[in-house]
């Protein structure tokens, strides 16, 4: 392999990669990222080598295996090219039936299809799916086409084709003029415009500089990072390289979180490729600019995903994070100025260098540019990633594409920003999103996780949820986090069991207001939001549950009680059989009875018994009534009675 | 863990103190937990305090300063895994092991751990066990799950 | 030395580039409350007790001053209804682990802070980080550090450095406003088995 050393070589090569490949050749392609090789992915990869080569295909077919397709729910996905047939669900029993219908006979694999759940008609073509439909996915949709170990998949959808313009044919200046037009505005959390932060470290004083990729993703539930990470690891190098080349830095990092095994593996292997061709390395590109990129692992904590905490740990230390008096575009890694943007910030990059700013700032909102991958997540029928225009309302993404609750079960809130942000209520579901619209509404953008919530879900649970979840990841440095967050979650936990009391509301009022305030980093200054957004749209909840000590969703295990409605029980027996705790009273033809001494409410008798009996009740706030005497226990079945 | 391993490890890392999070990881990663014998000859070699060390070992939560199980539970705690139930799967894996997380069993077979989230929202509540994955796991299910490992 | 002009609580101050705002008021005598400030160690800025009211252009806001370079122009005020409001929760905060500290017990008859206001925690530890730092950078000898993080984060001797060090030393002792490390020193040395008392 020699290295590619001009614009012309590189597009001479990429003629080369695409005249070896025919667009009607049929190419099953499966989504193997990480959601879906837990769904079974490899096991059907391995099925539909196996077949292929047993029907004597190989010569004629191509498999390729792609990154994440976004349709999390519905994996494993494969998709036949060139039809753009999309089947889901995937086990490996299906794949000789897949290859010898469609892939042999052009016949299309009915059973696998998606089915539209309001028309009850099947779709073939993964464009018309609604899923997809009415998604805009410029960075994501790629993922599907390439896959993320080949660089030449790269190469003939035109990548690297920004990087040469950007060192050959525009000065450092000129790149970094585009990146502000864009108003590209980082996609992890802070929204502060990518630009204006290349510019202060092109303007800070030194040589030395450094770009990062914040790759840490600690926001549970969302993925997105991961999933580009993964399935196109070649878009964010290069956007990570024009972006050196624009603030002058010639090393880079990668900051991957240790939790993401195969993207740490795919970007190692794409630094390597990339280096082999020589879009990495010294003179890339005969344009003079020489770039290298190191990874490093994370190990465990959510904090290292705040920059001066991750610049920190690149240095080998505990994830601290700095006072940010001084920015650390200015003063960053190891005292020098340093761009730190997030996974899906890098990759928009090529695309605004390929096809212009004025491009880019038609998508999206006023202030917002551009598209947003989300991971629409929780109680969603349509689980996944979704990329949309800015702009695009609330409940357009969580109805029209994410399907809507499952279950028959009404809409509570949608929580973004993850544990830095805020929930968001049903009367504001027309909300575009957007980062100062999200913001202005209590919550905030974050880096995209989008977690829905139904009736069952208690708001108070939530926030006490993030406090737990913050605790255990504060640095612990700061009182106003460390301690102040202590105490909120002991307040926050009694009100949950039931021991809140008169003056808890405002105390936890306070101490917001202190480490909004005062502490040290954006961890410990958001800390309050989950609990102050959920106060203000949700204050019955709170009062509920530490006036009447009674949780209006029926969650919270200490103020629930199970209770077997002697109206509805028919005696099937199931949930006595189950009760891992042996508390059901139970006998044939006799009503069964919850031994409140013995139950943990773990909940299952409420799973398993029977839809049709619905017998399970849960009761909060009320005295559970006394069981029925035993004699009124029993059943007379109709049929006795013929 | 012999010291020739460690020195190897720390040699691939250009014995350089930046990457002593590196170092330590692969450590972690084939010896199941730090020693403390690992730890003093990483100070040693890479010309750090011990309580840097220590602190790292302890603030980071992919390391274990003591023997690991044979076999890790991870249990997702995310937030899509957390409104979907999994407080009530974490119950009844603390049940059926008689451990905590962060514990192991006396036996050293079980290894619990929460996790904040493995990007496999769509399956959850989620569990992994040795690199395994098990979805829309519910308490009910758990004891047919862990009977499998020995 | 470039000067920079700056004012604080209304006094005109000089203060040199590269100062804190901590430094700068101190120098012309208005004190501002710390608890992990020490002139021989790197500003920690963890207990936040010395945070002032920044004013520019229309509004404030809340800035730590023992890290917060000089700029010139700033207009800070050292006492503030807001800020008193948070240095007293941060005093009750701190007092749930040690009420009977005397520097937590002067700083509560100043701010009205109630050391009742929340349940008592079982470490007197406050993590104003003193002993460790001045162990690593006066004394170089590291015998103490952190360990883990948010609550669970704790102070921690390395017992085969204390055995040696220690003994001969503890410079640190003076600085803890709680004497939580005295007592950490007590059981590093009956868990590791040195002696931490005089021979008789």
């Amino acid at each position: 392999m020699s290295l590619i050393n001009s614009p012309a070589e590189l597009e001479e090569f990429r003629k080369n990669v695409l005249s070896k490949r025919d667009p009607n050749k049929p190419c099953i392609t499966l989504c193997s990222g990480s959601a879906c090789n837990a769904s079974g992915s490899l096991e059907v990869a391995a099925a539909i080598e196996e077949e292929i080569q047993k029907q004597g295909l190989s010569a004629d077919v191509d498999i390729r295996r792609t990154g994440c397709h976004g349709f999390c729910e519905r994996g494993p996905i494969v998709v036949i090219h060139p039809e753009e047939i999309c089947y889901f669900n995937i086990v490996p029993k299906d794949v000789p039936e897949i290859v010898s219908e469609t892939i042999k006979e052009k016949r299309v694999v009915e059973r696998l299809l998606y089915t539209d759940p309001s028309t009850n008609e099947k779709i073939i073509h993964e464009s018309e799916i609604p899923f997809y439909k009415y998604q805009e996915r410029i960075v994501f949709g790629f993922n599907s086409k390439i896959d993320p170990k080949n660089i030449e998949d790269y190469l003939a959808i035109g990548g690297y084709a920004a990087l040469a313009k950007a060192l050959t044919g525009m000065t450092a200046d000129q790149v970094l003029q585009e990146v502000k037009k864009a108003n590209l505005r980082g996609r992890g959390g802070g929204g502060f415009p990518a630009g204006n932060k290349w510019e202060g470290s092109r303007n800070a004083p030194g040589d030395i500089k450094y770009v990062i990729v914040n790759a840490d993703e600690g926001d549970p539930g969302a993925y997105m990072d991961r999933s580009v990470l993964e399935g196109n690891p070649h878009s964010v190098l290069e956007g990570l390289t024009i972006g050196a080349f624009a603030v002058g830095a010639h090393e880079g990092y990668i900051y991957v979180r240790q939790e993401y095994p195969l993207a740490v593996e795919n970007v190692h292997m794409a630094i390597k490729k990339a280096e082999e061709h020589g879009f990495l390395g010294k003179n890339i590109l005969g344009s003079g600019f020489d770039f290298k990129v190191i990874v490093h692992q994370g190990a465990g904590a959510f904090v290292c995903g705040e920059s001066t905490a991750l610049m920190t740990a690149l240095e080998g230390r505990a994830g601290e994070p700095r006072p940010k008096y001084v920015r650390s575009n200015v003063v960053g890694l190891w005292g020098r100025p340093s761009v730190l943007n997030n996974v899906e910030t890098w990759a928009n990059v090529p695309l605004i260098i390929n096809k212009g700013a004025d491009w880019f700032t038609q998508i999206g909102t006023e202030t917002s540019k551009g598209t947003k991958i989300f991971s629409l997540v929780g109680k969603i029928t349509n689980t996944g990633l979704v990329e949309v225009p800015m702009g695009t309302p609330l409940k357009d993404i969580i109805f029209k594409i994410g399907g809507g609750i499952p279950g028959g079960k009404k809409f509570k809130a949608v929580q973004t920003g993850g544990p830095s942000g805020g929930c968001i209520p049903e009367d504001q579901l027309d909300l575009p999103v957007g980062f100062d619209e999200l913001t202005a509404a209590g919550s905030m953008m974050g880096s995209g996780g989008m977690i829905v919530m139904d009736e069952d879900t208690c708001m108070v649970d939530v926030a006490r949820y993030f406090l737990d979840f913050l605790t255990d990841e504060s640095c612990g440095k700061c009182v106003p986090c460390r301690e102040g967050m202590r105490q909120m979650l002991k307040i926050l936990t009694n009100i949950t069991q039931g021991k809140g009391k008169e003056g808890d509301i405002e105390l936890l009022e306070q101490l917001s207001e202190t480490a909004i305030e005062a502490a040290l980093c954006a961890l410990g200054k958001s800390s309050p939001n989950p609990f102050l957004s959920t106060l203000k749209y949700f204050r019955e909840e709170y009062e509920a549950h530490v006036k009447e000590k009674r949780c209006p969703a029926l969650s919270c295990k200490e103020l629930i009680a199970f209770y077997i409605d002697p109206e509805k029980c028919k005696a099937c027996m199931t949930c006595a059989k189950k009760c891992p705790s042996n508390a059901i009273i139970s006998a044939k033809n006799q009503i069964h009875i919850v031994d409140q001494e013995k139950c943990t409410k773990c909940g299952t008798c409420f799973e398993v018994c029977p839809p049709k009996f619905r017998a399970v009740t849960k009761i909060s706030g009320e005295p559970v009534p006394p069981p029925i005497p035993e004699e009124a226990r029993t059943i007379v079945r109709e049929s006795k009675q013929k | 863990m012999d010291n020739d391993r460690i020195d190897q490890i720390i040699d691939k890392h250009h014995g350089e103190p930046s990457y002593l999070i590196q170092v330590l990881l692969d450590i972690q990663s084939e010896h199941h937990w730090l020693p403390r014998e690992a730890l003093e000859r990483v100070a040693e070699r890479l010309q750090v305090p011990l309580t840097r060390i220590q602190h790292i070992a302890t603030f980071y939560k992919a390391f274990s300063l003591v023997p690991k199980g044979r076999h890790e539970i991870h249990i997702c705690v995310g937030t899509a895994c957390h409104v979907r139930g999994a407080p009530r799967v974490l119950d009844a894996a603390e049940e059926l092991t008689g451990i905590k997380p962060g514990e192991t069993d006396l036996d050293l077979k079980f290894s619990l751990q929460t996790v904040n989230c493995l990007g496999c929202c769509a399956l959850g509540p989620v569990l992994e066990i040795d690199g395994k994955t098990h979805g829309k796991m519910s308490p009910g299910q758990m004891a047919d799950v862990l009977k499998n490992y020995e | 030395m470039s000067e920079i002009l700056l004012q604080i609580d209304g006094k005109e101050v000089k203060a040199k580039a590269g100062m804190t705002l901590l430094e700068a008021a101190r120098s012309v005598g208005i004190s501002i409350p710390t608890l992990c400030y020490h002139e021989k160690l790197e500003p920690f800025g963890g207990c936040r007790l010395c945070i002032v009211e920044l004013e520019m252009k229309g509004w404030s806001r809340l800035v730590v001053s023992c890290v917060y370079p000089v700029e010139k122009n700033l207009v800070v005020k050292t006492r503030s209804e807001k800020v008193d409001r948070i240095r007293k929760m941060i005093i009750e905060l701190q007092m749930a682990h040690a009420p009977d500290a005397f520097d937590l017990q002067d700083l509560a008859k100043e701010y009205g802070a109630d050391k009742n206001r929340f349940e008592k925690e079982p470490s007197f530890c406050i993590h104003c980080g003193l002993c460790v730092r001045y162990c690593a950078e006066v004394k170089k000898k590291h015998a103490i550090g952190f360990v883990d993080r948010g609550i669970r984060k704790e102070i921690s001797f390395v017992p085969e450095i204390a055995a040696k060090e220690c003994w001969n030393c503890k410079e640190c002792f003076p600085l803890c406003p709680t004497e939580a490390l005295q007592a950490a020193y007590v059981l590093a040395g009956a868990l590791a088995s040195f002696e931490t008392a005089p021979e008789k």
